[in-house]
């Protein structure tokens, strides 16, 4: 009878692995780590615009302070300041390591989480256009990509095998029952693939085994912060994955969404303690990764009767990560008055977010360009490439 | 595959042993008899308390904790409120799930659940987590059955789906209470909250392709202001009205006609928004996005467009009686093909383990623990959009992996004590695959046959 490990060498995960093609891994690997913050992030507060003087007009109670005030924005230039609960983003940005990328959108312009998430991920113009994920249609051979989640999302979903893992609170099945599963579901194609990459996630994950005894589980922050540390885990291990997509919900901030302090700063503080966690974990593997956190879209520039801000357009996006090329705002800032939004409530879109995406997976990731152009993110000519994103 | 399995798996919530054979006289009609319910409310939903009462409690806690006097609420406080809303909340799942493990109606009970989703209060909002068992049993439940008018008005003024959607803050700015404060121009705006017009439009009626623009979403708005909840809210304000029901609170209507979908409506006070709800019910759109979502729930993924067409347009000219498309989509071939299955959620897994075993455990733990775990935490789909419906969505490869997990512990717990080759002739009949079956038999022990047979393709499909 076969033990774990024998299971494991089957599948190509020990030691003696590392030498069959497909899991090369050289430690000079960069990794990319995809944040995807579901729910339409407010852009105003992530990175607000408070050298734009119809700010504070604008955001009313919701305004936050300017740069060197008390609760006050950290400052990114004379035009835009950080949220005050994102200090360690912005100590990257000090480094040179964290950029913003301001006035983006999709090409989704209606005001659909669900539908809006899907273009995100499915990387087409449209709806449904493309029914995998545009992360999935980026990946080679040898580049190997997991979901830090129970299933995995559309951007990663497609005809390149990829894996998933989330924390269990459930003991292991017996290596005997897993070896009769594996023979059972050999004839079924939908099982057996996920029975075998579920395996290969178990164990890598084992290193963190401790976090699942931590008992019940406490708040999603810390949840996410987990998450973030099991995703260095997976990034640093030897024939792992260099590429994680990672999920955080509850950005829908349709009332009370607050300033400096309330709900959506504790929000914004999660991530960022969620940003220090991958960062600690990833160790020297730090200065060749690349991290970009990304919404759905935004919300109305105008606060609402429930103080807080309904679907809206345009929005921000955050690279962080040692292999940014960091410490500026990237915006054709379109202004905050009232003639210049976008029907009349939201923040106009300057920046196709597929523009970042393309200058990303182009230079950071060396995907072909002719590979994004007509595989990756096909339909997306008038999306140039952002330049110089990442250090080389 | 015979007519009973299917009846029993894709209709039903999974065989309980000796069902099959109770179906297999006529498995049309064991689930068309099905459709007036069960004859009497099981005793586990009777016994729960009302939601408006529950609004109450939990209420009150609350105004205990603005007697601190202080910003923070009192630690007991917090902690007495999460009590509160947690004895709740596993009562109402305990009673859902015990119930669908017992039913003798499970093609009624699937139709609970099936519209229970698709008009999603997440409890992940307080105070959700303490009603929203109690909005399946009162909104969902007694309208199942019935023109789908009914159960969009019971849904949309239910309490829950109310405070889910934060319609009792939306103030019409031309309302009495709207110009008189907005007059006062107090530090805090008073104003629209588009939730609930937009999710009717997008998730409970047309569908986001149903052909309507952020200005009906606006108008619908302002025609569903005032649509409220009795009682005090936490700010102290609007004492009028039985605490924790529906009340239609004029003082914050926005007065006037408006336009949705091109149609003008000029009714007053609640009128208006029932009017609207009416013609939304009747339109095509709901009708096609409806008959979409219950050839995907009844027959596949990709649901055949023919069917579609055909329960769309029998909803349509029924009227929206949704017992003419409930039979219209027993009388179809495509429920009864092989070649059609679903992938089970989380859900269908649990539950239909349940009815395997004929076992309902004693602790609701047991079930939220399972559910959580694998991804559909009871109640708790996390948005108004409700649980996904296709394989793509729950079939991670740790999605697997947990329910693996999960077929393990059941085994363990129950092991010794079943026979898996029998449970599988008694609950999967004629889909119980030979190939399985020989892997089963030849099990090292009970409780692994039992993990090999819960986690084998054949019981994970329906």
């Amino acid at each position: 009878m076969l033990n774990r490990r024998d299971i494991l060498k089957s599948i190509g995960l020990t030691a003696a692995a590392c030498s069959v093609p497909g899991f090369a891994f050289a430690d000079t690997d960069k990794r990319f780590v995809l944040v995807i913050l579901r729910g339409a992030v407010d852009g105003l507060a992530l990175a607000a615009p408070y050298g734009d003087g119809n700010y504070n007009r604008v955001r009313g109670e919701l305004a936050i302070p300017d740069p060197g005030q008390s609760d006050g924005l950290l400052k990114l230039d004379g035009l835009f300041g950080l949220h005050p609960s994102l200090g360690a983003i912005h100590e990257s940005f000090r480094q040179d390591q964290a950029l913003v990328i301001h006035a983006l959108a999709s090409p989704y312009r209606e005001r659909s989480h669900f539908d809006g998430q899907d273009v995100l991920e499915n990387g087409a113009s449209n709806v449904g256009a493309l029914r995998d994920g545009w992360l999935n249609r980026a990946l080679t051979d040898d580049s190997l990509a997991i979901a830090l989640a129970q299933n995995t999302p559309l951007v990663l979903r497609g005809d390149a095998s990829v894996t998933s893992w989330a924390p269990s609170r459930l003991p292991d099945a017996d290596d005997g029952t897993l070896r009769r599963l594996q023979r059972l579901y050999a004839n079924d194609e939908f099982f057996s693939t996920r029975l075998e990459q579920a395996l290969k996630s178990q164990s890598i994950a084992s290193g963190a085994a401790d976090m699942d005894d931590a008992g019940p589980r406490g708040n999603e922050a810390r949840q996410f912060a987990e998450l973030m540390s099991a995703a260095a885990r997976f990034l640093t291990a030897p024939g792992g994955p260099s590429i994680a997509v990672v999920e955080f919900g509850g950005w829908d901030t349709h009332a009370n969404q607050g300033a400096s302090t309330g709900a959506l700063a504790n929000r914004f503080q999660a991530l960022d303690d969620g940003i220090g966690e991958l960062r600690l974990g990833l160790g020297d593997a730090w200065d060749r990764t690349a991290i970009a956190i990304v919404t759905e879209f935004g919300r109305t520039v105008y606060v609402n009767g429930t103080r807080g801000t309904d679907h809206g357009t345009a929005t921000a996006a955050v690279l962080v990560g040692g292999a940014i090329k960091g410490g500026k705002v990237i915006a054709d800032w379109p202004g905050l008055a009232d003639r210049n939004l976008y029907a009349g409530r939201d923040l106009k879109p300057t920046t196709d977010i597929r523009s970042m995406f393309k200058g990303l997976l182009e230079e950071h990731l060396e995907v072909p360009r002719s590979t994004i152009e007509q595989r990756v993110f096909p339909d997306s000519e008038s999306a140039t490439p952002l330049r110089n994103l990442v250090s080389v | 595959m015979n007519k009973a399995v299917i009846a029993a798996n894709r209709f039903g919530l999974g065989a309980r042993p000796g069902e099959l054979q109770r179906i297999a006289r006529n498995p049309a009609s064991w689930l068309t008899d099905q459709l007036g319910g069960p004859s009497r409310l099981p005793a586990e939903i009777r016994a729960l308390p009302d939601s408006a009462s529950v609004f109450g409690e939990v209420q009150d806690v609350r105004r205990s904790q603005r007697a601190t006097k202080r910003d923070e609420p009192a630690d007991d406080i917090v902690e007495k409120y999460g009590r509160v809303v947690r004895r709740h909340y596993l009562e109402q799942t305990a009673a859902r799930y015990r119930t669908a493990a017992r039913t003798d109606t499970p093609f009624h009970e699937r139709l609970v659940h099936f519209w229970s989703n698709h008009f999603a209060v997440s409890a992940d909002k307080q105070p959700l987590p303490a009603i929203a068992g109690l909005f399946e049993n009162e909104a969902i439940r007694p309208n199942v059955v019935g023109k789908f008018v009914d159960l969009l008005r019971a849904s949309e003024q239910h309490p829950a789906m109310i405070v889910y959607l934060d319609n009792q803050r939306s103030i019409g700015p031309d309302s009495t209470l709207g110009k008189r404060a907005n007059r006062r121009r107090s530090e805090q705006q008073f104003g629209l909250n588009e939730n609930l017009a937009r999710e009717i439009l997008e998730l409970h009626t047309l569908g986001v392709d149903g052909g309507y623009t952020q200005q009906d979403v606006t108008s619908f708005a302002k025609v569903l202001t005032g649509w409220s909840i009795g009682g005090t809210n936490d700010k102290g304000r609007f004492a009028d009205g039985e605490p924790g029901k529906f009340e239609f609170r004029e003082i914050i209507h926005e007065p006037g006609s408006q336009y949705v979908l091109g149609r003008k409506y000029s009714g007053r006070g609640i009128d208006q928004g029932e009017a609207v709800l009416q013609d939304l019910a009747s339109h095509p759109s709901t009708a096609r996005f409806l008959a979409t979502k219950l050839a995907r729930h009844f027959v596949a993924d990709e649901p055949p467009g023919e069917l579609v067409d055909r329960l769309a347009s029998v909803y349509l000219e029924s009227g929206g009686e949704l017992s003419s498309v409930y039979e219209a989509l027993i009388g179809a071939t495509e429920p009864w093909l092989d070649a059609y299955a679903k992938y089970k959620t989380p859900h269908d897994f649990v539950i239909s383990t349940l009815r395997a075993f004929d076992h309902v455990p004693d602790n609701p733990r047991f079930i939220v623990g399972a559910l959580d775990l694998m991804g559909q935490t009871p109640f708790r789909p996390g948005s108004p959009e409700g649980w996904p419906d296709t394989a793509v969505q729950w079939g991670g490869a740790d999605a697997l992996y947990k329910r693996i997990e999960w077929s393990n512990t059941v085994a363990r717990v129950v092991g010794s004590r079943v026979n898996p080759v029998e449970l599988g002739d008694a609950v999967l009949g004629s889909a119980f695959n030979p190939e399985t079956r020989k892997a089963v038999s030849r099990a090292e022990s009970l409780a692994q046959g039992i993990t090999l047979f819960l986690a084998s393709p054949d019981f994970q499909r329906r």
